[in-house]
């Protein structure tokens, strides 16, 4: 464990001064001399044949100097990846660009090239295709009817896969029940949204036959492979470089078809290619989040314990598998039991086919879905047996004394105390004292709501085993240059989460250097031997570890080689204060620099030393991490309007040990933010014919700086064992916890109405129509 | 066709042809290389765009190059002065006001404007000023807690500026610090909050 004179504090970020004054590098801010300039023409039906395709009025327009259509490229190019993610899974086969038959609106069917974007976008209206339209899939429960239309008729039915899991005797589990409730939860499709639109560019030296791509990634070495696959060339003559970021989620945790496109006819044109995607394409063709339909059923006993959890799920995937689409709702099946101790659980799941955007990963990917379902499922037996939300809570806790506990899905979490973290983020929320003031408001005709929601997730993805394809480790290498300065070579890709601070705090506590002295390096394959990327909040807890340790090789070598120069045994040298001394004569000692200087020299290394101060680790870790905390959220709802106002948020998670509270507060805000947005604005609405109704940021309500409340912080520390950093994870944490609370708020604030649950969003309409309607109820049969 | 234009950006002069539909953010960010200011929608709903306009925060997608011949613009680019960061910056920078950076030239710029109307600012009152700037990542704590950190250290400025007699400030520029009083005690390295 470093010594903590900067890991544990609020350091201010190395990124900042660079994205402050205008500095970063963002793909699109790379001008690359004689850069040409791609936009590809989509599709404007959901579902439609493609009969013939006529580009001769677009080619003859000046500055227009290459079209590619599917026909022509699908021999050329390889098709985009999906994981294999469950045994039953149909794959279909995703062109880059279509191929005869287009399934979503927005799909692309055409690249255009021309001089510069505008001519581009020109070309694009000179396209002719003749589309035969077919009828429509939407509604992924009629989809598995028999009587649907199918968008593979090879398979002849929408289902895409399966997946069962049952563990215990869930029939007697519900046969031995006192109560049983039921619901059914939607949760609906929304867009990631990421502030920074997707962006390629590359550029091919014929010479020394290399491809160097910019791309808008959280997997630059990932794409590097995929890029090597789709063009068929070797991965060793691609350089792949995601510098700055704007922001992902989950949304750039994929290969698009552009990332096949643009360096394709880099190579076929020899000279610069960029795309840059408009925010139209990128609500329309950037992938989807959630959109799972859950059927829960929790069996009790009239103490309110659980005995049985079941859940049936159905997943609109869209119309392709993007690389992650199947794999995502298996997360939200191992941790559906949440926080609780449960006798039996089964989870039973359809993924379906429909005429939309792939869904995928989006911050929380799966887990947000399943803390949703259980913990609507707990409020939903609360309700039914009048006991306070958070007691029943309590009791089905798992308790501390018995971690490592083995879930009911198979998997093992570490460690927690969930009780200790709702206990504090009550006391912080002050619940009694809200309780009361809500029965005051009540009598005064006053709509207010307390909610909360207590999650555990999955996080620091993860052990190779958990992988289809394995991998789960992450890559880091720390080099002290000749100067002393320390560089650090990190292979996951942070996009905002501020990794370059982070990993230089941990680095400059193991080598007792100044942080300024600490650069770190990721998002360029060239510079970084290997790496998996930044998802699943793993940066930190895998990455970090990678750079921990590859820190500690290196010291190591410096403590061999400063003993060696001192002419004593390593064991009896310590650091202190910027020298390696002598554990028993503190006036014979060595420095930083002279070590340094040794080991470039090369001239006094001990017997079989090689010379140099660098090492590269992998860091494979042998379990998930297992987060977990309280939310609570207070709103009032205004009766005229049917607005919500969220006036308190508290959160109290738990994500280990903290590198950066500054950072770590920020991660949370932000999720929370996204959490809160789902649950009250955001919605992916596609009409009858499959058109994107919420297309741009007008239609589309990413919650403005007016939407949110001010938020609540603390946080609980029970250590994991999982990283020698003791870091859990906090990227989605936020995004989780807060979902599941803000609806409950609200549901609890209606109670007066007789309501129970609510799909999301709810926005003010809903909420107006369900007060004009049960208005004569108002006043009456508070729950509490 | 193509049509001349000259405009002040940063202080710099700058003359061009370009075509009578070139957005202002294109031609700051394709002709001018300033690519500080980001482009989020091109629609004038996200304010990554956000520049000052003669004084006045704009959003460069929904303003043609032609319609700003003659003006003067301030990009994110023109805010620190000697490798220094304004007060705006520096806000920002302290309380982490930004995650990925995307929307924060944007965000920078109109917080200046609001700064110049109000030089104190209430939570609600940042919150309803940047109501047209998106940020993703933050949630906004963080950026009200910027914004008010950079009125705090603007008023001081002020202040001191008061008390040394100094010549009239120009009108529609952020004030900037002098150097001196900006100095961290250990660079990157705030004290440790508990
Ligand atoms: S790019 Fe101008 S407002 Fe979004
Ligand atoms: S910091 Fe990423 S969008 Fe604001």
């Amino acid at each position: 464990m470093p010594p903590a004179k900067y890991t544990g504090r609020k350091v201010l970020r190395k990124e900042d001064p660079r994205l402050l004054t205008g500095k970063g590098q963002f793909v699109d801010d790379m001008h690359l001399p004689n850069t040409a300039h791609m936009a590809l023409l989509r599709s404007p039906h959901a579902h439609a044949i493609i009969r013939t395709l006529d580009a001769s009025r677009a080619r003859a327009l000046d500055g227009v100097l290459e079209i590619l259509t599917g026909p022509e490229i699908r021999d050329k190019l390889n098709m985009l990846p999906s994981a294999a993610a469950l045994p039953d899974l149909r794959i279909p086969d995703h062109y880059v660009l279509a191929v005869n038959r287009v399934r979503y609106s927005g799909e692309p069917v055409a690249a255009v090239v021309a001089e510069t974007p505008y001519i581009a976008r020109d070309a694009l209206d000179l396209i002719d295709v003749d589309y035969v339209p077919l009828p429509v899939v939407l509604d992924p429960e009629k989809a598995l009817e028999k009587d649907s239309p199918v968008i593979y008729e090879e398979w002849k039915s929408n289902l895409a896969g399966t997946m069962q899991l049952v563990s215990g005797d869930i029939e007697a589990a519900f046969r031995k029940a006192d109560r049983v409730v039921k619901g059914r939860l939607l949760n609906q499709r929304v867009i990631p949204v990421a502030m920074e639109p997707r962006a390629v560019q590359a550029s091919y030296q014929p010479g020394e036959k290399m491809l160097t791509v910019w791309s808008t990634t959280q997997i630059p070495h990932t794409l590097r492979s995929e890029i090597a696959r789709l063009l068929k060339i070797a991965d060793n003559r691609i350089r792949v470089l995601a510098l700055d970021v704007g922001g992902a989620f989950g949304s750039k945790l994929n290969v698009y078809p552009e990332e096949g496109l643009v360096p394709y006819l880099a190579m076929r044109l020899e000279r610069p290619v960029k795309w840059v995607e408009t925010r139209r394409e990128n609500m329309l063709a950037t992938i989807h989040g959630r959109d799972q339909i859950n059927y829960v059923e929790l069996a009790l006993t009239n103490d309110g314990r659980i005995l049985g959890l079941r859940v049936r799920v159905i997943v609109d995937v869209g119309a392709y598998l993007q690389m992650l689409t199947a794999l995502i709702p298996t997360l939200t099946a191992i941790m559906s039991p949440g926080c609780y101790k449960m006798l039996a659980f089964s989870f039973e799941m359809k993924e379906v086919f429909t005429n939309k955007m792939a869904t995928d990963a989006y911050r929380g990917a799966g887990r947000p879905e399943a803390t949703f379902l259980v913990e609507r499922a707990m409020d939903l037996a609360a309700a039914e047996l009048k006991m306070d939300p958070a007691e029943i809570r309590r009791r089905n806790f798992i308790k501390p004394a018995s971690f490592p506990y083995t879930t009911r899905t198979g998997l093992i979490y570490d460690s927690g105390n969930y009780d200790k973290a709702l206990k504090k983020a009550l006391d912080l929320a002050g619940y009694t004292q809200l309780r009361r003031k809500q029965a005051q408001l009540r009598k005064q005709g006053k709509i207010m709501g307390i909610g909360l929601a207590t999650y555990v997730e999955i996080c620091a993805m993860g052990p190779a085993r958990a992988f289809a394809a394995g991998g789960g480790w992450e890559s880091a290498a720390v080099r002290v240059e000749p100067s002393g300065k320390v560089t650090v070579l990190s292979g996951a890709s942070p996009h905002g989460q501020g990794e370059e601070t982070t990993f230089a705090q941990i680095t400059a506590d193991e080598l007792s250097v100044p942080f300024d002295d600490v650069a770190v390096i990721h998002g360029d394959t060239q510079a970084v031997p290997h790496g998996i990327g930044t998802f699943g909040s793993r940066t930190t807890a895998v990455g970090g570890t990678a750079v921990y340790m590859s820190a500690q090789k290196v010291k190591k070598k410096m403590t061999e080689l400063a003993a060696h120069l001192l002419e004593i045994n390593p064991k009896n040298v310590v650091w202190r204060d910027g020298k390696i001394v002598a554990k028993t004569n503190p006036k014979k000692f060595t420095t930083f620099q002279e070590v340094v200087r040794a080991a470039y020299s090369a001239k006094n290394l001990p017997p079989g030393m090689e010379p140099g101060l660098d090492a590269t680790s992998y860091f494979s870790p042998q379990n998930f991490t297992f987060p977990f905390g309280t939310h609570i959220c207070v709103v009032e709802i205004d009766p005229e309007t049917g607005e919500v106002a969220i006036v308190k948020y508290v959160a109290v998670d738990d994500c280990g040990r903290v590198i950066n509270p500054m950072m770590v507060e920020g991660q949370v805000h932000g999720g929370i933010a996204q959490g809160i947005g789902q649950a009250l604005y955001e919605e992916a609405v596609y009409n009858e014919d499959g058109q994107l109704l919420t297309g741009e940021l007008m239609d589309y309500v990413v919650p403005k700086a007016d939407q949110l409340p001010t938020y609540i912080l603390d946080r609980t520390e029970t250590p994991t064992t999982v990283n020698p950093l003791g870091v859990k994870g906090v990227g989605e944490a936020g995004t989780i916890g807060s979902t599941p609370a803000v609806v409950s708020a609200v549901v609890d604030a209606l109670a007066p109405y007789g309501v129970r649950n609510l799909d999301m969003p709810l926005k003010p309409e809903k909420i107006w129509r369900i007060l004009r309607a049960k208005t004569s109820h108002r006043g009456t049969g508070t729950q509490r | 066709m193509k049509l001349p234009i000259t405009v002040t950006v940063n202080g710099t002069p700058h003359s061009s042809e370009v075509e009578p539909r070139l957005l202002l953010v294109h031609f700051l960010r394709d002709v001018l290389e300033l690519t500080g200011t980001h482009v989020g929608c091109e629609t004038g709903l996200c304010g990554a765009c956000t520049v000052h306009l003669d004084g006045e925060a704009v959003k460069s997608c929904m303003v043609l190059a032609v319609q700003a011949n003659g003006s003067k613009i301030t990009t994110v680019e023109g805010l620190a002065s000697d490798g220094e960061l304004d007060e705006v910056q520096r806000g920002f920078w302290e309380e982490h006001g930004l995650q990925c950076g995307y929307c924060t030239p944007g965000i920078l710029l109109a917080a200046h404007d609001l700064l110049l109307r109000s030089p104190d600012p209430s939570d609600a009152e940042v919150r309803g000023a940047l109501s047209g700037n998106l940020c993703r990542c933050t949630g906004y704590q963080t950026i009200v807690a910027a914004v008010r950190n950079a009125a705090r250290k603007m008023r001081q400025k002020t202040r001191h500026m008061k008390e040394v007699p100094m010549p009239a400030a120009r009108p529609q520029k952020p004030p900037r610090a002098k150097k001196a009083a900006r100095k961290p005690s250990a660079p990157g390295v705030a004290e440790v909050v508990p």
